[in-house]
């Protein structure tokens, strides 16, 4: 497979490979993402998108060697850094976490800890890493946390979690993040929880943190709407698998993938008003009893007897690839 | 903080009034106190004189008050059995019934602790289902009836350890204590053992649920997302946020754990409060038993206060809302 | 498409049989052999109670019966005229261990159910008061709930001994007394949620009586907590019995129950004479073990927030 952005001289920050990684349930085994491949280029931003229970945290999960019992990686690779993080060891990959590959949670009211202070989980995530004094990781935590543009850091090193809004607690997750200027940057769904305007500060932040740091960054979401301003690849996943991926301007104004479509079509737009809102017909598939073939083909509408063979994920048009058998090429001005 | 100490003592206080106001009914209008107050043994005058001291032909209300003014000046009668002001007797007593239960509750902490953390973090492996069926054990296991079985044990077939009493003490303060000398610690041990076995399944329990709960936090798994070793994660973020409810229940089962002394050292035949009281009501010595009632409701009250003044220390969120 | 496809898609497959509400019930408490196990052991304990004086091999309640030449036999004696074996020895006064558990569980039992009865009856009704009536009555019963609470069991318990006297019946108050509370609380905690569900405001709207209201729609939903809750408190009754009457506060020395049968054997402990003690603890045992366990698998398959 090759990257989407026309290669620069530098590798992609994070190659993953036919990654799979499968829940050994009591009911049976739920393959939470099924052979994932996708590049994160330095400096860019991948958007990771898709419905809940799409697979896509459980990869952000994966490439941090994260995943809990039940749960197991059970196959691909993850490249980093010239090393494949499969098959890291937990000694060096905890070396490697909150050092050179830093995680957003979606919930901000959840990710710190309640008891414990601002300075205690920062300082913490320092000294965890590098020798460094206690004044010198506060300095540290405190001009962070500047950066990130929180009021007053030297006060709020002091205080405890509950005392910030959910806005500046996201804020303090990503300075967390930030403490290492880390290669690499797993945000899954960092803006979901919060109002909208915060939202809006908070993207524009991580731009322009991807932008001068040269971080790396995949952004999970189900927002369609967030990817396309912010991201610069785009992978849909889609019950376990990328169902689509490639340059973002691509992906949403030539959508191969049905469900793809069917995302983008049930996105409310200012130009479609008065138009019903299309929507994808049925659920997300149980991920336990999914029909063989193509997971999509119950739900979609140019399914054919085809489609109950599995597609192979194809580069459809240049840079573009796509797992189906009846992609919308018409639209993409494309003859078949 | 002041103000919110300032309501807890008036609540306190007003816990204790409603305390004395049904010790007083059970004792006064409930039981015959003539019978409760006066000895047995005296004659048809001295009752007479006895009941017009004691102003029992006044109306109820006038006799609770004055009830109420003594039991204010330390005065709750003296016992009949003794022939000693009530409260000195329990005062006596109680130092050999608080180190019991303090020894108990440590016993429950040290042992309780590290085996429900365990549990917690190992759910599935047969360790933790060892755990917790002996917790389940614990919780079933009449204390009289382990009390008996830990004396044959270690006192009658194995002769380890001494089955009755304090042992040596040492005096501090006016009070005598066994746990500063080692024949009493030997003394301690069986009972301390028998009174702990409850709270060492209750502490396991809470813990094991707590660790189970916490891991499953976002902060957990963001703490482990910074990279910081499995033995910070658990043993500072994990850890002070399960202390929470263990030191909240612990610190009240304080209370709970110095009123099942009374088993324990019925048992053992330890000279504390609880052996004073089992006696006192064989022999209905109701002096003593009112005194009883009333020192335990304080001690209560006192540790209520305490845990709660506690808890806001470890719980930044409490703090806030007190001050707030 | 349209929305109503997207409703249908997901219709469930098959139903091998009817599942009723008790079928359910029944199959999920059975998953759990240990539950299991322990309500087997559970009933054999209550029909060996019930029936004691059928199958128990002396009335040890008999004084003619007994033969003061057989006291503290070791397990296993046969008795002095031959009649009996001993199988679990003979206490001080020559009374057959083995019958004396029979009969002292049928009082541990009967002790325990009772109170455990009467008091769900007293706290399930004012639990019941107090959610309906709310306002300065749920207060003031909560006021109670909240300090009978507060003590411990054994405090609460020797109060009461110590303004009553010794004795059974006072056992069973101080029981009684000790107990409601947790009924009251369970009782009030579940019906205030379902009072809020729009099925009993459909029932106010009709202007259905107030009984009915109770007894058809909130007393029916109160059950399966109030189910668990009494199991629990029958083991803590019976622990509880056991306790004052082995501190002599209980039971009369010529009837004893378990817990006086222990207490019974306390001074022959120490010179060895382990069965006096150590049989009827471990049937006091394996009957609060066993309650304990199915309570415990009663709640885990009763209480929905824990279902999957």
């Amino acid at each position: 497979m090759q990257p989407s952005v026309p290669a620069s001289a530098a590798p992609p920050t994070l190659q993953v490979r036919n990654l799979r990684t499968s829940f050994f349930t009591r009911a049976g085994v739920v393959p939470a993402v099924n052979d994932v491949s996708f590049n994160v280029e330095r400096g860019k931003v991948l958007g990771l998108v898709g419905e809940s229970g799409s697979g896509k945290t459980v990869t952000g999960f994966s490439i941090m060697r994260l995943v809990d019992d039940p749960g197991r990686i059970i196959g691909g690779e993850i490249l980093f850094g010239g090393r494949d993080l499969v098959k890291t060891s937990e000694e060096d990959m905890r070396a490697i976490r909150g050092n050179r590959i830093a995680m957003i949670f979606q919930d901000p009211m959840m990710t710190l800890n309640p008891v414990l202070r601002i300075d205690t989980q920062m300082i913490e995530t320092m000294q965890a890493h590098r020798k460094i004094s206690k004044e010198a990781a506060r300095q540290r935590a405190r001009d962070t946390l500047g950066m990130v543009g929180i009021p007053s850091p030297d006060e709020r090193l002091k205080a405890y979690p509950h005392q910030f809004s959910g806005g500046m607690r996201q804020r303090v997750a990503i300075a967390i993040a930030l403490l290492h200027e880390p290669e690499l940057i797993v945000a899954d769904e960092p803006t979901t929880a919060l109002d909208v305007t915060i939202q809006g500060q908070i993207l524009a932040e991580v731009q322009k943190l991807a932008a001068t740091t040269g971080t790396s960054i995949i952004w999970i979401t189900h927002d369609l709407s967030v990817v396309a301003g912010l991201a610069d690849d785009i992978a849909v996943m889609y019950a376990g698998e990328v169902a689509e991926y490639g340059a973002v301007s691509d992906v949403l104004d030539h959508p191969l993938h049905p469900y793809t479509v069917g995302l983008l079509g049930s996105v409310p737009n200012r130009n479609k008003r008065g138009e019903p809102l299309r929507q994808i017909p049925g659920m997300t598939p149980s991920l336990l009893s999914l029909p063989p073939g193509c997971p999509f083909q119950t739900r979609c509408p140019r399914a054919a007897d085809v489609c109950r063979q599995s597609p192979p994920m194809a580069e459809i048009l240049p840079a573009h690839e796509a797992r189906c058998f009846r992609p919308h090429l018409e639209e993409a001005g494309v003859a078949a | 903080m002041s103000v919110y100490l300032l309501r807890r003592l008036i609540q306190a206080a007003l816990v204790m009034l409603a305390m004395s106001v049904i010790v007083f009914i059970g004792v006064y209008a409930i039981g015959d106190p003539v019978e409760i107050l006066i000895s047995p043994d005296a004659d048809q005058a001295e009752r007479v004189r006895a009941i017009a001291a004691l102003g029992l032909d006044k109306p109820l209300w006038e006799q609770y008050f004055s009830f109420l003014g003594n039991a204010l000046r330390g005065d709750l009668g003296r016992s009949f059995v003794f022939n000693e002001p009530a409260l000195q007797l329990i005062a006596q007593r109680a130092p050999a019934t608080l180190e019991l239960a303090f020894g108990a509750t440590f016993l429950a902490v040290l042992v309780g602790l590290p085996l429900g953390l365990y549990a917690g973090l190992r759910p599935n492996g047969v360790g933790a289902k060892t755990i917790m069926a002996g917790s389940i054990l614990g919780f079933s296991l009449p204390t009289f009836w382990v009390g008996l079985m830990l004396i044959m044990v270690f006192a009658v077939q194995l002769g380890w350890l001494p089955s009755t009493g304090r042992g040596e003490t040492v005096e501090i303060l006016g009070m005598r204590w066994s746990f500063l000398t080692r024949d009493g610690l030997a003394h301690m041990a069986m009972p301390a053992l028998n009174l702990a076995l409850f709270k060492i399944s209750l502490v396991i329990r809470l813990t094991r649920a707590g660790v189970r709960e916490t891991m499953l936090m976002d902060f957990v798994k963001f703490a482990r997302a910074k990279g910081l070793s499995p033995r910070r994660v658990i043993g500072v973020h994990v850890f002070k946020n399960i202390l929470i409810p263990v030191v909240t229940v612990v610190g009240l089962e304080l209370g709970s754990t110095i009123a099942f002394s009374v088993v324990t050292e019925s048992v053992f035949a330890w000279p504390g409060m609880g052996k004073l009281i089992i006696d006192s009501i064989n022999v209905l010595d109701r002096p003593v038993i009112v005194a009883y009632l009333m020192s335990i409701v304080l001690m209560f009250i006192i540790i209520n206060l305490v845990v709660d003044l506690l808890y806001s220390v470890l719980d930044p969120r409490v703090r806030l809302e007190s001050k707030g | 498409m349209s929305i109503t496809t997207a409703d249908t898609t997901s219709a469930p497959a098959k139903a091998p049989r009817v599942e009723t509400p008790l079928r359910r019930f029944v199959s999920e408490f059975a998953e759990s052999k240990m539950a299991l196990g322990a309500l087997i052991v559970f009933l054999a304990i209550v029909l060996i109670a019930i029936f004691a004086p059928l199958i128990a091999p002396q009335n040890p309640y008999d004084l003619a019966q007994l033969d003061i030449m057989d006291g503290r036999l070791e397990p296993g004696s046969q008795s002095a005229d031959g009649s009996i074996t001993y199988w679990l020895g003979t206490d001080d006064q020559g009374r057959d261990m083995l019958s004396g558990i029979m009969y002292g569980l049928r009082i541990s039992l009967m002790v325990g159910a009772g109170s455990a009865i009467v008091a769900a009856l007293v706290g399930a009704s004012l639990g019941m008061l107090a959610a309906y009536a709310g306002g300065r009555t749920d207060t003031i019963i909560m006021r109670l709930v909240d300090l009978q609470l507060s003590f411990p069991t054994i405090l609460s318990a020797l109060m009461i001994l110590a303004f009553l006297g010794k004795g059974i019946m006072n056992v069973v108050i101080a029981l009684i007394v000790v107990e409601w509370a947790y009924y009251a609380r369970t009782v009030r905690g579940t019906a205030l949620v379902e009072r809020r569900r729009e099925y009993v405001e459909a029932a106010q709207c009709l202007a259905l009586p107030t009984r009915r209201i109770i007894f058809r729609h909130l007393l029916p939903n109160c059950m399966p907590p109030l189910i668990v809750v009494g199991t629990i408190q029958i083991a803590r009754a019976i622990a509880l019995e056991a306790t004052l009457s082995f501190l002599g506060l209980g039971v009369p020395i010529t009837e004893p129950s378990l817990g006086l049968l222990i207490a019974n054997g306390y001074e022959y402990m120490l010179s060895g004479k382990y069965w006096i003690s150590f049989y009827p603890g471990i049937a006091l045992l394996v009957t609060i073990v066993s309650i304990n366990l199915v309570g415990d698998h009663l709640r885990d398959v009763l209480n929905p927030r824990l279902r999957k």
